[in-house]
């Protein structure tokens, strides 16, 4: 059994900067555990643009962002434990993992990061009726034969959810010379960063097919093709308008579920709308010692807020290695209306870092203009306008600790300014 | 040069907002910009009807097989990202390799280098 002051399970970008940050904080010993044979995560096949605008000033590609951040990993000497799986985490920090040289590894860790990230909804989480052929993916599986692996998954492509790996695959794959036929999305906006609806697709006259989805795939060995048809405002598709879409592929871009087998299996309190672990202030999970940062916690839209994310899971757990646990009394954060959800879920005000939370949510629906609402049981002690409220990009929000003192509860609301719009893109 | 006077939608990936900027050409220059909320979205658009720029981030191969990602140095010409990716499908790049390193200089001839994102041993 091996003993260890910090172990941080996942070595994408929020492992990765946990790890840096709490070797800067003065832990001498953090091991960081992956399953594959290298760091990064899946910024390693994200080799587009866009990663590093908050955190650097700079446009970088993924490969580049995770680059600096193993550079400096291992400049500070954390330890990297490849090709090893954790099986087991309990709720007094006993991990095991595995791997072929050592086999089983038994490790007792003081703190734990969560930092396993998520995984892509397949197939079978949205039903789509049909044939099992070959040449269904998710977006993610494609992306990584693209740009790791160096295989086509196919010619002629169809791609059902518009959400940004989506979009971004329509783009990959036109410049190695496949067809996009369109993208599908169920929803009257697409799921994606405008960004990329316009670079993605419009750049390469790919039609977004909005209020669309797919109702049928056709072939026995290999997809032949695809029943597309509109749906209804309930959602519910309209077969007077089904028509077959012929492809050899069908990627799916459907959205992305933390990895939380781990988290569930130690009995840590899971949050049902994010599918995170529920956390406090300081990304403390029910669990004292153990931390989660990064998508495992919730799916972000940029790795920038995950890197500040993982600076403060680490920043908790140097607090805890120094001082041990204490029993917090927390006051619950609650989600109002036109919002999915507000992170974290609680906070013990008095014990605030560096005197303000930084509150994350997303909307309901795209609204063109509204109101946050910060309210305590006093009434409203915070607001802001906000413009262009999407689902798929997050709002964050700072709240100081003078703001929320002597309160026991913090809500949060959205209010729709101007009525309702329903937008394009 | 002909008079046609010429019709063009634009949306701007400036800022969140997304503007869908119209811009109308009078035999090839422009001549009316409208619908955008910002100055930005002039610049953005009077770029994007003329002469539409883009980094091109694709992969190329290593001589073990491996993939490369690269992305050039510098926007190029919207219009000449195919030519840029059929040069780039020729190369093969010896490791190691350092992140930043040119691997193809010039590409399409638009005097832009393609560098390496990653590192490889």
């Amino acid at each position: 059994m091996q003993n260890r002051e910090l172990v941080i399970i996942g070595g994408g970008p929020a492992g990765l900067s946990a790890a840096v940050e709490a070797r800067k904080l003065g832990i001498k010993d953090v091991l960081v555990i992956d399953r594959e044979s290298e760091p990064g995560g899946i910024l390693k096949q994200c080799i587009h643009t866009g990663f590093g605008l908050h955190i650097f000033n700079e446009e970088l590609t993924g490969p580049e962002y995770a680059e600096r951040f193993i550079e400096e990993a291992e400049r500070l000497g954390v330890e990297i434990m490849l090709d090893t799986m954790v099986l087991e985490l309990t709720a007094d920090r006993r991990l095991v993992a595995i791997n072929s040289r050592e086999g089983l590894v038994e490790i007792k860790a003081k703190t734990v990061i969560l930092a396993m990230g998520c995984r892509e909804r397949t197939r079978g989480a949205i039903n789509i009726p049909g044939f099992r052929p070959a040449g269904v993916f998710t977006a993610g599986t494609a992306q990584r034969f693209v740009n790791i692996e160096g295989y086509m998954p196919g010619r002629k492509i169809v791609i059902l959810g518009s959400g940004d790996i989506g979009l971004i695959m329509a783009r990959r794959l036109t410049l190695e010379g496949a067809e996009v036929q369109c993208v599908v999305e169920i929803m009257p906006y697409s799921n994606g960063l405008i960004r990329n609806v316009v670079q993605c697709l419009e750049d390469y006259d790919i039609p977004l097919l909005l209020k669309h989805t797919v109702v049928n795939i056709h072939g026995r060995k290999r997809v032949e093709g695809v029943t597309i048809a509109e749906v209804d405002d309930d959602m519910k598709p309209v077969m007077e308008t089904a028509r077959f879409v012929s492809c050899d592929t069908l990627l799916l871009s459907v959205g992305l579920i933390p990895e939380n087998e781990l988290s569930r299996m130690t009995n840590i309190e899971i949050d049902e709308v994010t599918g995170g672990p529920v956390v406090n202030q300081r990304l403390e999970t029910s669990l004292p010692g153990i931390f989660a940062c990064g998508n495992v916690l919730h799916v972000h839209d940029l790795v920038d807020y995950v890197t500040q994310e993982a600076v403060l899971a680490a920043r908790g757990a140097a607090l805890y290695l120094a001082s041990g646990s204490k029993k917090y009394e927390h006051i619950p954060v609650v989600t109002g209306d036109n919002l999915r959800y507000v992170l974290p879920q609680r906070i013990n005000v008095d014990a605030v870092l560096e005197g303000k939370v930084n509150f994350f949510m997303r909307s309901v629906r795209p609204m063109a203009k509204a109101e946050l609402f910060i309210e305590s049981e006093w009434g409203v002690i915070k607001s802001r306008t906000l413009r262009h409220v999407r689902p798929s990009e997050m709002i964050s929000i700072q709240v100081s600790r003078d703001e929320m003192i002597g309160s026991e509860i913090i809500k949060f609301r959205l209010q729709e300014e101007g009525g309702r719009v329903e937008h394009g893109n | 040069m002909s008079t046609a006077i010429e019709e063009k939608t634009v949306t701007c990936i400036v800022c969140p907002s997304g503007c869908v900027v119209r811009v109308v050409l009078k035999g090839g220059k422009i001549a009316g910009i409208s619908g955008n909320m910002c100055r930005k979205g002039t610049d953005y658009a009077k770029t994007e009807v003329i002469n539409p720029m883009r980094i091109l981030t694709t992969t190329v191969r290593m001589e073990d097989n491996r993939l490369l990602p690269v992305k050039t140095e510098r926007p190029l010409p919207k219009a000449l990202i195919f030519d840029a990716m059929k040069e780039l499908s020729h190369v093969r790049v010896k490791a190691p390799v350092k992140i930043g390193q040119v691997v193809y200089p010039n590409v399409a001839d638009t005097g832009v280098n393609v560098v390496a994102t990653r590192s490889w041993k």
